[in-house]
């Protein structure tokens, strides 16, 4: 099987590499580009634990191949954070304690900043709908949907 | 296994066509991926489509809309005028997955995948819409209910792929509306559903109906007896009673994970009722 | 050194406090390296073939042509794991459970595994293994299995446990019997009976993150494994026995923890990697699909139970009694005796019996999920507490505070309880807003009690303290929820010193004495104690440092508030050492400055929680919807109130999925339909209302803190609580779980008809 030669952006920075035609954009990420903090939870696009921005839109890793990359724009988990210092969303994720074991945080993280750069201001049914793609088995979203609702007030007075 | 971009639909139909293996056309991916990470399919060529002129656009034509094959079906509910003109077709195709699948999902990637649970297509049906169907040399338009004709199976020949879904212009005091039963809020896999398209007249009293089951049967059914039962009324509760009688009774499930035949033949006839109440109030009716 | 736990009570600094925890910032901008996040230079891919048959004998296996392909580097069978277990009966099971011997038992059981350069070509290599099968008759049901018609999973079972000694082999291995009194008797006193029976069907924890693994076998004889458990060192001694390894040249290290409830108490997947490393002397990574999670890791029982209580008409409970049939996966088990210990904890009852029996099934071994086997149990018991209520005409509030154990209450399992919060739950319940608030058509409220154990076990710890007065935690029970910043708390409040001063770590096997797993709500509760035991004992040291540096005796030296004092009028110059101070001139006084711990921690206070909440049926398609929840558990101490809220809201979302949606469903085939997400319907964010939560302190007299184990609990109520509420919102009663759309409907036409 032929290699196929992607170049594209992801986080701000010009990347290429060469994958398998069948491989997922989440295996490259994680396999060839060593950016694990999309994590495979189904692999099937049930869990939302894999999810990344591709061009202004959220979609799941795992059902993205790698060569559909080419040319396009790519927004991971470890492109959320300005250096040190965090995005309010992951600020707050943190003062809410809005993650047990953290696994889907990195999806939720995602999902939420997807959710507020498209409506700034939603209700809790809003956020509670936004974030149906996500899995998480530890905290009930109680924590989670609060977080949000913090990180959103934040992000409007900013 | 190779994954080619072609440019024009002439070319994705002529790779398809000339293909030796497996062959898979990648729109959405959403249900594609999932059959090769499953081992269910192992294509030896996909043919991305996304590059395609076109593909990627909703227009609005004379006619009504045409909704290219790549569009996602977040895109469809972003479009104002066709929101506005078929608001059950565009919360069919919002039903869809999560949003990260209705980042990438299409309607004619639903239509193709042939399940009879689709979301999109008892909405699709309902609505009277066609398939554009290219082949390397042949352009054709079809009735979407033509296109699946059994769990996973479709009438395309090898080599043909839809270009787009029409859609016809909204006629004045009509409407459509899509309810499915899920047992979550969000994420599963429709158990029943039903699509509804009501045309009134000036009174008020349905003109033409159509109504359409997904679920319920190895594809969608239009039920032309709820067409039947509801032209000249004006929903009254009798009516309504009818019709969900009716749309039980045209139902042929099976018992499987998701249901039971008991379960979907009931709320069948409970979600007929319900959308088609939904659809006259959209279509101006009172 | 003498250790005090004994509970004092005191006004607590930072235990009680809300700290983000220490390691927050990694798991927030996914850095926070998980099972699957590692990687070895020269790694292989494993993977495992596993049967499509519910019940088969393997005739043969052919592995010569995987062998033969390009890039694999090993294949391995049952073969390559010889039964080193020496009649240890558990840990053949769990040797048969990771391989397959001689049958395979359940769809997904394993029977082959492969090592190859890339995944493709280990996918590859597994289609090509031939498996020889004679399928055989398989049996899935609890009830079913039970019968002397039924397929025999083992032959050489006799039910263990019976009066008299069986002559025939069965899927029973076991009855069990609990309880004191005389239940004939108490059936006699009551005015009231209310007998029924129920059914459960099998869950799974559900974890988000897959089993994942890397193997790394020297042909030394010694090994690393990375693992995501909540166990390492039960994962090292059993790998090690499987293995034929020694325990301490296998050194695991466990990633962070993506989900485990339970589920990653068990070695499955682990001795196959290492096996498979050992073979192709490469490490190996290996990590579980979904599906593979489903089919072939974790799952709970499923369970039949019959329920009999009987009450005078002014609520006192005279008998009670419960027989309870728990599925174990084709491995025996202690999953009903679990049930019929739990049953019936919450009551102070003079006459009470539960039988447990335990039934081999053709379905993965069962596994621990959050306080196993106690949901099913309190469902059966707590809708039939409701149901007896309404018979009386009783309050179901008032009826179980009527009927509540207390202090010195008799538990049906045996022991007499101390103070316990069953009570104090159950008043405050009945004074929250939300048992007052009103409801709307459609909607029905139910509520429901919990119970659980708690369990402490070995646990150690070492604190060392740096030379700039820094302090270092490790400890040896893996954090699944936060335990790093409820245990940097408890070190900051015992040294005095503030919460960030300190830093916790989990310690890899080689790095720290034995540790029981994070399991029976233990984590908090036993490292916490070991934390305060080594805080104190490396106070013991800074006093004797500061004296030295004092040239003062040591008794006139105490420790306040992270300082050591000098006491008495003759030292009344000198200023207090800090503990920086202290630390900063250690190398003078007699190096470095460390307290240690190891101990068994005993006394986990038992933990009662009482449930609230309001459901909305949808009559015409069975569709619920979750309205509003409340949540009343003892914690008897708070050292996190965040992180206690979290496991009281988690395990309230994991038990309204099991009570409305998830089960496992196998088909005539005998194979499972649903092993993934999208059928497997763990509760989604649009599915759940916030869930209230109210903290109870009500100390453990056993703890010096006071804490319990707050992480079980919380499943208990919720399978109870629900079908109570679904039943009064339907106007029928609900006897099987989970209460899918297409049960609830059939229930309440079934009403409607007769």
């Amino acid at each position: 099987m032929a290699g196929v030669a992607v170049s594209t952006t992801i986080n701000g920075d010009n990347v290429e590499f060469l994958c398998q035609p069948d491989e997922t954009l989440l295996d490259v990420l994680r396999d060839r580009l060593g950016l694990t903090g999309a994590k495979e939870g189904c692999g099937t696009g049930d869990c939302g634990a894999c999810s990344i921005i591709l061009d202004d839109r959220l979609v799941c890793s795992c059902l993205v191949l790698g060569a559909e990359a080419e040319g396009r724009h790519l927004e991971t988990i470890e492109g959320m954070a300005h250096g040190d210092r965090l995005h309010p969303l992951q600020q707050k994720f943190l003062e809410h304690a809005a993650l047990q074991c953290g696994v889907c945080t990195p999806g939720f993280l995602m999902a939420a900043k997807d959710l507020l750069a498209k409506n700034p201001d939603p209700t809790e049914e809003e956020i509670r709908f936004g974030l149906a793609g996500n899995l998480c088995r530890c905290t009930g979203y109680d924590k989670i949907v609060r977080a949000v609702q913090d990180a959103a007030s934040v992000m409007k007075q900013a | 296994m190779r994954y080619i971009r072609p440019l024009s639909i002439e070319d994705a139909a002529g790779l398809l066509a000339d293909s030796a293996g497996t062959a898979a056309i990648l729109a959405g991916g959403s249900d594609l991926l999932v059959r090769m990470k499953g081992g269910f399919i192992e294509p030896d060529l996909i043919v991305d489509i996304k590059a395609i002129d076109g593909l990627g656009e909703i227009r609005e034509t004379a006619e009504g809309f045409s909704i290219g094959a790549a569009v996602p079906c977040a895109v469809l509910g972003e479009n104002t005028a066709l929101q506005k003109a078929w608001p059950g077709v565009v919360e069919a195709a919002k039903l869809i997955g999560s949003k990260q699948v209705q980042g990438r999902c299409t309607i004619v990637g639903n239509l193709c995948n042939a399940s009879p649970a689709a979301d999109s297509v008892p909405a699709l049906v309902a609505a009277g819409a066609k398939a554009v169907v290219v082949g390397p040399r042949t352009r054709r338009t079809i009735a979407v209910e033509a296109v699946p004709t059994g769990p996973g199976k479709t009438s395309l020949a090898k080599g043909e792929i839809i270009e787009a879904i029409l859609l016809d212009k909204r006629l004045p005091r009509s409407g459509d509306a899509y309810l499915r039963f899920i047992p979550r809020t969000e994420m599963d896999i429709a158990v029943v559903s039903a699509g509804v398209n009501l045309t009134l007249d000036e009174q008020g009293r349905v003109k033409s109906a159509r109504l359409a089951l997904g679920a319920v049967a190895p594809t969608v059914v239009l039920v032309e007896e709820a067409a039947e039962v509801l032209i000249g009324s004006k929903l009254d509760e009798a009516t309504l009673e009818r019709l969900a009688k009716v749309c039980s009774g045209a139902c042929r499930p099976i018992d499987d994970k998701r249901g039971t035949i008991e379960f979907r033949r009931k709320v069948a006839g409970v979600l007929a009722r319900r959308a088609a109440t939904t659809a006259y109030a959209r279509a101006g009716g009172k | 050194m003498n250790f005090d736990p004994r509970y004092s009570g005191r006004n607590f600094t930072s235990v009680g406090t809300r700290p983000i925890r220490p390691d927050g910032v990694d798991k927030v901008t996914g850095r926070a390296r998980y099972g699957a996040d590692f990687n070895m230079a020269g790694q292989l891919v494993g993977r495992v073939l596993r049967s499509p048959h519910a019940h088969a004998t393997i005739r043969k296996i052919d592995t010569s042509k995987a062998e033969k392909l390009a890039g694999v580097k090993a294949v391995i069978t049952a073969a390559d794991l010889p039964d080193l277990t020496d009649g240890d009966a558990a840990m053949y099971d769990i040797l048969d459970n990771c391989m397959a011997r001689k049958k395979a038992l359940y769809d997904g059981h394993a029977v082959a595994a492969v090592a190859a350069v890339d995944a493709r070509t280990a996918k590859q290599a597994l289609k090509l293994i031939e498996v020889d099968y004679e399928v055989l008759p398989h049996v899935t049901d609890v009830d079913e299995a039970m019968k002397h018609s039924a397929p025999l999973i083992n032959d050489a079972i006799f039910t263990e446990g019976l009066e008299e000694k069986p002559v025939k082999p069965s899927n029973v291995t076991k009855r069990t019997q609990y309880g004191h009194g005389d239940i004939h008797e108490g059936f006699g006193q009551a005015d009231f009976v209310v007998e029924r029976s129920f059914k459960t069907e099998q869950t799974h924890q559900g974890y988000i993150e897959p089993h994942a693994c890397v193997a790394n076998v020297s042909s030394d004889g010694t090994a690393d494994l990375w693992v995501c458990t909540q166990g390492h060192f039960v994962y090292r001694q059993h790998c090690a026995q499987l293995l034929g390894m020694e325990a301490s040249k296998l050194r695991v290290t466990s990633s962070e923890i993506g989900g485990g409830f339970g589920g990653k108490t068990h070695v499955w997947a682990e001795p196959v990697a290492l096996a498979l490393s050992r073979k192709a002397g490469r490490p190996v990574k290996l990590v579980m699909t979904r599906d593979e999670v489903f089919r072939a890791s974790g799952p709970t029982s499923a369970t039949s139970i019959d329920v009999r209580i009987g009450a005078r008409k002014d609520g006192t409970i005279t008998a009670a009694e419960a027989t309870l049939r728990y599925s174990c996966g084709p491995y025996a088990g202690m999953w009903a005796e679990i049930g019929a210990m739990t049953a019936f904890a919450c009551y102070k009852l003079e006459n009470v019996k539960t039988v447990g029996y335990e039934v081999l099934v053709n379905r993965p071994k069962t596994a621990a999920y959050r306080a196993p086997s106690a949901p099913m149990a309190a469902f059966a018991v707590e809708s039939a507490v409701d149901e007896l209520a309404k018979e009386i005409g009783m309050d179901p509030v008032e009826f179980r505070i009527r009927n509540a154990a207390q202090e010195g209450t008799r538990s049906s399992y045996g022991p007499v309880y101390g103070p316990i919060g069953i009570g104090p739950t159950l008043e405050a319940a009945k004074n929250h807003p939300h048992m007052k608030a009103p409801l709307g058509k459609n909607q029905g409220r139910g509520m429901a009690c919990g119970f659980w154990f708690n369990f402490g076990g070995q646990t150690c710890t070492d604190l060392n303290i740096g030379m700039d007065g820094s302090v270092s935690l490790a400890v040896g029970t893996v954090d699944v929820g936060g335990s790093r910043a409820s245990l940097s708390l408890v070190a900051a409040e015992e040294l005095g010193i503030p919460y960030e001063q300190i830093k916790t770590v989990v310690a890899d096997t080689s790095s720290l004495g034995y540790n029981d797993m994070t399991d029976g709500s233990r984590g908090t509760f036993s490292s916490s104690m070991a934390t305060i035991s080594a805080a104190r004992n490396a106070i013991k040291i800074l006093r004797e440092r500061a004296a030295q540096m004092w040239d003062i005796p040591v008794d006139d030296v105490v420790w306040e508030e992270g300082h050591a004092i000098a006491k008495g009028a003759t030292h009344g110059n000198l200023s207090p050492l800090s503990l920086k101070e202290i630390a900063a001139a250690s190398g003078k006084t007699g190096g470095p400055i460390a307290g240690h711990s190891e101990l068994v921690a005993d006394g986990a206070g038992v933990s009662f929680a009482t449930h609230i909440c309001d459901i909305e049926v949808d009559p015409e398609t069975g569709s619920t919807r979750v309205l509003r929840y409340t949540v009343v558990q003892d914690a008897g101490k708070a050292v996190h109130p965040t992180y206690v809220e979290g496991q009281y809201q988690g395990g309230a979302a994991q038990g309204i999925g099991w009570a409305l949606n998830e089960e496992y469903i196998y088909g005539k085939d005998g194979r499972l339909q649903n092993p993934g997400f999208l059928d497997y319907r763990i509760p989604v964010c649009s599915d759940l209302p916030m869930i209230d939560t109210q903290i109870l302190e009500i100390p453990n007299p056993n703890h010096p803190y006071g804490v319990r184990g707050v992480g079980e609990t919380s499943i208990v109520p919720p399978l109870a609580a629900i079908a109570n509420a679904v039943s009064n919102a339907a106007g029928v009663r609900m006897t099987h779980i989970p209460m899918s759309p297409p049960r609830i409907l059939a229930a309440i036409e079934a009403e409607r008809g007769g």
